[in-house]
């Protein structure tokens, strides 16, 4: 009994764990080509997640399959986050890089895109919380293990890998993610090297935007429910995750994702549920404080 | 006209990709209860409408911001700054202000009184975070914490000991002030960006902490029945409390703009000046980095401690709810718009942000939204802030009988 009440912690832990990594990878590329803290992409999420409710309600009441609704529900929110994500940049990160502004100007205005985005979907749609459907089946063949992991979870932690493994091949032996490599290790000599820069990071948000979509579709429908400030929070665990692998490192994104999930399982599981979100807050800054760079981060030295 | 047609055609894409975009959560609503759709085309329209003409404008925009940074900048002080160069002129227009603010309770209604009350709170919160953000650059994001420490230091002391509001003040103060140096310590030494998200952490924290340690602060119920602060031992009436809170928070607010006008010109204000603009070059001038951001961060809680003492007095109910992030986004806000360093210009952007919101009831639910797009905007277009602070600048003039050097 204890054993298993260990393994449903574990369990719980890496589902959640790698739902934040899902966020976390959109921070971490970002930070790592731009180094800018991209505070509206916890909005992304939400806005994904709130995508992919307005579709397949529309889709289900026109009488679709199941499987068709989750399709087109999951496509709809990566290709909206996609497209938010990409207007973002565009509106509020590239006028002022154009500018050659202080990081403190970026940061504000992404503050501000973060609060715009909020209201926006809370005038548009509604400040209540909204039932999300539980798109994903039950599986028959997981029905063994289903007290310790239910097939939702299974989806996301499966989604999760898949996501990792293609961001890897993209990154690693693509020519994009070449480019992307090179901007991150220095901007201006890729762009004197003939590396579309501009170009770059837009691929890099939209890319990003994406796995924050799928993040939202699946944390929505394994929650159940939705409202316009679930990307708040979310976002800033996401940004602790990555802060704590070493923001700018897709691994690292990974890494401290994981251990985030399973420090917050074990620690509601064992101790407290009432600190929850307090406990994560606690994290970030003693990371920041002991270990700016994080796990796997490289420590910048500073040139004068 | 080949310039005209390329406009036209940019702005009608861009109101076609708005229309898309928008699509799904402005068009649709979907009823999940009774399992109905609402379908509001109109949005669609005013969202097409609306982007065509605002792109147009955008890009003029910032084709003139082009042109400007071209220019030279020194000979295009605004109107406002000439008038604040402007001694004499000045000195009659600040005197009418003053004149103007202490008849004011006794010209206007109480409601009126009381919302220009809560305007002077946020006036007192912006200069005191412009002394973080506008002064020595640092990002604080949660100093509404420091806000939240002085207003519940208050309630607190006065439940559990008696404590008088004239007490309170200063001592809510100085624990925002401790507070802030135990918060700042450990987290000064990070980079701009990362101190932005611990600060957040910070308030954050102390949001949590006060809603959920119920035998302390009373959790989200809150505090209730704050006294109003006592006049001479004499019982005044609703409107005596107002007009007479209304005359503290006018007396701290020139009280703080005093001393943080003669901060700027201090050597310490210099110090967090030139640590905003180069700290490497800084440190290299023998500035101790970490004291002088502490000051700053130190100085800027105290006054947010002090304005949570004045809110609680005022409000007399005070709950955890009233200090989330977003209040201090909102302060950020009026810093932003105002002009960070600019005393005129954060009291211009705080009064113009709390009390248009006030006036303009019909758009109230749209006041968080405009301060989202204000804060995008300025960042755009004015990263000044309406009142550019003025820096001090040092010209050298060619004197007409100088030997004419030969090149």
């Amino acid at each position: 009994m204890e054993f298993d009440y260990f393994t449903y912690l574990f369990l719980g832990g890496l589902t959640r764990g790698s739902i934040y990594a899902l966020i976390a990878l959109g921070y971490t590329m970002v930070y790592g080509i731009i180094e800018l803290i991209n505070f509206a992409h916890g909005e992304i999420y939400m806005i994904g997640a709130f995508t992919a409710l307005i579709i397949s309600s529309v889709l289900t009441m026109m009488g679709l399959p199941d499987a068709a609704v989750i399709l087109a529900a999951a496509a709809g929110a990566v290709i909206y986050a996609s497209a938010y994500g990409f207007t973002i940049e565009k509106i509020a990160y590239k006028p002022l890089r154009d500018a050659n502004a202080p990081r403190l100007s970026a940061l504000i205005s992404a503050i501000g895109m973060s609060l715009f985005l909020q209201n926006y979907v809370l005038l548009a749609q509604t400040s209540d919380f909204l039932p999300f459907p539980n798109l994903i089946p039950e599986f028959k063949f997981w029905e063994p293990y289903s007290h310790l992991l239910t097939s939702p979870e299974l989806v996301i932690l499966g989604t999760t890998v898949t996501v990792m493994v293609l961001l890897t091949i993209l990154i690693k032996f693509t020519q994009i993610g070449k480019a992307m490599r090179a901007t991150s290790q220095d901007r201006m000599m890729a762009s004197l090297l003939g590396i579309n820069v501009n170009m770059v990071v837009s691929v890099t948000f939209i890319v990003g935007s994406a796995t924050a979509a799928l993040g939202g579709v699946l944390i929505a429908s394994h929650i159940g429910q939705i409202n316009f400030y679930m990307g708040f929070i979310a976002g800033i665990k996401a940004f602790v995750a990555a802060v704590l692998g070493g923001i700018g490192s897709i691994p690292g994104a990974v890494l401290g994702s994981l251990i985030l999930g399973w420090t917050e399982s074990f620690f509601t599981g064992y101790i407290s549920s009432d600190y929850e979100d307090v406990f994560a807050f606690l994290f970030l800054v003693l990371i920041l404080i002991f270990r700016p760079s994080g796990i796997l981060g490289r420590a910048e030295s500073q040139k004068v | 006209m080949t310039r005209a047609k390329d406009e036209i055609k940019k702005s009608t894409l861009t109101a076609l990709w708005f229309m898309f975009l928008t699509f799904p959560i402005l068009v649709i609503r979907v009823n999940t209860v009774e399992n109905e759709i609402e379908w509001r085309w109109l949005n669609m329209a005013g969202i097409g409408i609306g982007t065509f003409f605002l792109s147009m404008l955008w890009r003029y925009m910032i084709r003139r911001q082009e042109m400007g940074t071209k220019t030279d900048k020194h000979d295009q002080l605004s109107l406002v700054q000439r008038l604040l160069l402007n001694r004499k002129l000045f000195f009659s227009v600040a005197a009418c202000a003053v004149v103007f603010t202490l008849a004011f309770p006794h010209m206007f209604s109480m409601y009126q009184t009381s919302i220009m009350i809560s305007a002077l709170i946020y006036v007192m919160l912006g200069l005191g975070l412009n002394i973080v953000i506008g002064l020595a650059g640092l990002l604080d994001l949660g100093y509404v914490a420091f806000f939240a420490v002085g207003a519940y230091s208050y309630a607190l002391l006065n439940l559990h000991y008696g404590l008088v509001f004239w007490i309170a003040l200063p001592l809510g103060g100085l624990l925002a002030l401790i507070f802030g140096v135990l918060f700042g310590y450990p987290v000064l030494r990070l980079r701009g960006d990362y101190l932005a998200i611990v600060t957040l952490g910070f308030g954050e924290i102390i949001r949590l902490v006060l809603e959920n340690w119920n035998a302390f602060s009373f959790g989200p119920s809150g505090i209730a029945d704050i006294p109003k602060p006592p006049f001479f031992g004499i019982d005044l009436s609703l409107t005596g409390t107002t007009i007479y809170i209304f005359y503290i928070i006018v007396a701290l607010v020139i009280f703080t703009i005093f001393v943080i006008n003669r901060l700027h010109n201090s050597r310490i204000g210099r110090a967090w000046i030139a640590l905003k603009d180069d700290e490497i070059a800084c440190q290299a001038m023998g500035i101790d980095k970490a004291k002088t951001k502490l000051r700053a961060f130190g100085l800027g809680a105290m006054w947010a401690g002090m304005g949570g003492v004045v809110f609680a007095a005022k409000t007399s109910f005070i709950n955890p709810a009233s200090f989330t992030i977003w209040e201090s986004v909102i302060i950020l806000c009026t810093v932003v718009l105002g002009g960070m360093g600019s005393i005129t210009g954060v009291l211009c952007g705080a009064l113009l942000l709390i009390l248009l919101p006030e006036y303009l009831r019909a758009f109230a639910e749209f006041r968080m939204i405009i301060f989202g797009a204000v804060l995008v905007l300025m960042m755009v277009f004015r990263p000044g802030g309406m009142i550019e602070n003025v820096r001090q600048t040092y010209h050298f003039k060619k004197s007409p009988d100088a030997a004419p050097v030969d090149s």
